[in-house]
């Protein structure tokens, strides 16, 4: 049980999908014009997330390591097309807002990269876990985005109006809106140190922040030794320049009070 | 030692302008302008609106810049009157009759996102003013297209001219008796400021030059009214042609540095106020046409970077 919280807690907050790894950006800025259509895109992705994560799980000893990108995708597009056929006849008006966003989310990048990254070697409670974390934090952004849009833009919550007509800020509802607003929630999150694509905590030079125990990817595994190298190469490099500018600085130093005393001399 | 015998490395040639002094001719060249849009709209029309507008846009952005310095710890650059120019550019691009409120919030927008957020004069991407602009047109473009003049609500000339709805007399606008914004509709005002800033050398004659030249070769070809003269004077002292070519197109920061890039700009500048203007669903298209070139400027400098002198003809280092 304790590898489902931890799960849910690093989709939602640690790797939050829209403000920590920035991925699924397509659907994140356009369709956050109001929350609930953030809220419905949210949770439809979150189901698809869900199930592909299960059953990828469950077919990862089947699926051949060659095909394994056209098995996920295809596994992907089965649970899209079922959802949407399910929104078309119980929330019409859900799909004709989020329209063709709806079938995009075949490609979107969050849940092939959580069937690459977990799913595919994690058994299936655990992805059943990191596919719902992962797409409660991709709600999460997605309503909060929608929610700052709706307010500035549209003067209201939910559908609830409560600024009157003349105080709208059309530009808000429009698409430069949508990424004014998620670049001031990221720097909000990075001011508050909370983890961010920007800002790692652990170590900068690296994308994925060094941690390798939490890493899946074996390339990084097998280079990581290679890097550390580089690393330490680099570090000692610097410090001897260092040391080369102090010496020199020094040397200028004493020729110019050596120069001075000349001067002084002559006079 | 003597002061003659003083070594210093480059630039020997010295010259007293400076960042302030170059803000404030600009600040009064716009003068002219800015009294004439006073008289025109306030003193006219006895409507303070406008003088609050012009007042309200300096006072939002100087103070705008100097909380956002003082917050970030930044030095303070307040008094080199580049945040005050932003705001009279900002009012002069503003409806007479617009409300107080919003030009507050167009200010702000102006100093933070476009200037601060991107790390002050000389780092900001577009034209602070004008990015105000097109953010106060997209937001609230009932307000910033509404234009009252001796209390009758009407369409600018440029508007009337593009449906037939009326007949704007040229000398009304050439003189700026006629609606429009605060500071764009007396043509000799801003030529009289216009020519001040390439007397001081403030401004190079190629931007605004190739830019009007450009417009007025395409409004010809594609204007659909043939070789008039008269449609083409009206369209060239209509709408903020002028204003923008001398005060806003010829920004340091987002113009380009090169003197063959200035030409390539100017030309940009003019095809594409020609295709917003004639083929676009709005009358006016100078300041998008602005601001998306400023966006190129980067990609045009890069092209058309000077071959230092002595290296003509030599190619690859050979």
């Amino acid at each position: 049980m304790n590898t489902c919280m931890e799960r849910l807690k690093n989709g939602i907050i640690t790797e939050n999908p829209t403000f920590v790894m920035m991925l699924g950006m397509c659907p994140t800025l356009a369709v956050t014009s109001s929350a609930i259509n953030g809220l419905g895109m949210g949770l439809t992705t979150t189901v698809v997330l869900a199930l592909s994560n299960i059953f990828i799980s469950l077919l990862r000893k089947v699926i051949p390591d060659k095909v394994r990108i056209p098995a996920f995708i295809v596994i992907v597009a089965s649970f899209v097309t079922i959802i949407q056929l399910l929104l078309k006849a119980y929330l019409p008006f859900l799909d004709s807002a989020l329209g063709v966003y709806i079938p995009l989310i075949v490609v979107n990048c969050i849940i092939l990269g959580r069937a690459e990254a977990y799913a595919s070697k994690n058994p299936v409670l655990a992805s059943a876990f990191d596919g719902l974390g992962m797409g409660l934090g991709f709600t999460f952004g997605l309503t909060c985005i929608g929610i700052c849009r709706e307010i500035l833009g549209a003067g209201a919550i939910f559908g609830k109006e409560f600024i009157p007509d003349d105080f709208h800020i059309t530009f808000f509802v429009l698409a430069p809106g949508a990424f004014l607003v998620l670049a001031f929630l990221t720097a909000i999150q990075n001011k508050l140190k909370l983890p961010s694509a920007t800002n790692t905590g652990t170590d900068d030079s690296l994308s994925c922040g060094g941690n390798c125990a939490s890493c899946v990817g074996a390339s990084c595994v097998a280079n990581k030794g290679i890097i550390e190298a580089e690393r330490t190469a680099a570090k000692a490099a610097k410090a001897q320049a260092a040391k080369e500018a102090a010496a020199r600085a020094k040397a200028a130093k004493e020729a110019k009070a050596a120069q001075e005393a000349a001067e002084k001399k002559e006079d | 030692m003597s002061n003659l015998l003083n070594i210093s490395s480059s630039p020997h040639v010295r010259d007293k302008s400076s960042t302030k002094s170059i803000m404030w001719d600009v600040f009064l060249a716009l003068m002219p302008a800015t009294i004439f849009g006073i008289y025109n709209f306030s003193v006219r029309a006895k409507d303070i609106n406008a003088v609050l507008l012009i007042v309200v846009c300096i006072a939002t952005c100087v103070l705008t810049e100097y909380i956002w310095q003082k917050a970030m710890k930044l030095p303070l650059t307040v008094s080199d009157g580049s945040a005050a120019l932003t705001g009279l550019l900002l009012a002069l691009n503003l409806s007479s009759t617009f409300p107080v409120w919003m030009a507050i919030l167009g200010s702000v927008f102006a100093i933070l996102i476009v200037k601060q957020l991107f790390g002050g004069l000389g780092q900001n991407f577009m034209n602070p003013a004008l990015g105000a602009r097109c953010f106060l047109m997209v937001s609230f473009a009932g307000q910033m297209t509404s234009f009252t003049y001796d209390g009758v609500t009407g369409a600018t000339p440029l508007a009337m001219i593009k449906n037939g709805s009326g007949d704007p007399q040229l000398i009304d606008m050439f003189l700026g008796t006629i609606g429009g914004t605060i500071g764009e509709t007396s043509t000799l005002a801003l030529l009289i400021g216009a020519a001040y800033l390439l007397y001081r050398k403030i401004i190079s004659w190629k931007i605004p030059v190739c830019y009007i030249v450009t417009f007025a070769v395409f409004a010809l070809l594609f204007g659909g009214h043939g070789a008039d003269m008269g449609y083409l004077a009206k369209e060239l002292c209509g709408g903020g042609l002028i204003l923008g070519a001398f005060f806003m197109a010829t920004d340091y920061v987002t113009s380009p540095i090169t003197p063959k890039g200035q030409i390539v700009f100017g030309i940009l500048l003019g095809i594409l106020t020609g295709v917003f203007r004639i083929f676009g669903a709005s009358a006016e298209g100078v300041s998008y046409a602005i601001i998306i070139c400023n966006l190129l400027v980067p990609l045009i400098e890069r092209v058309t970077i000077p071959v230092p002198f002595g290296k003509e003809g030599i190619k690859d280092g050979k």
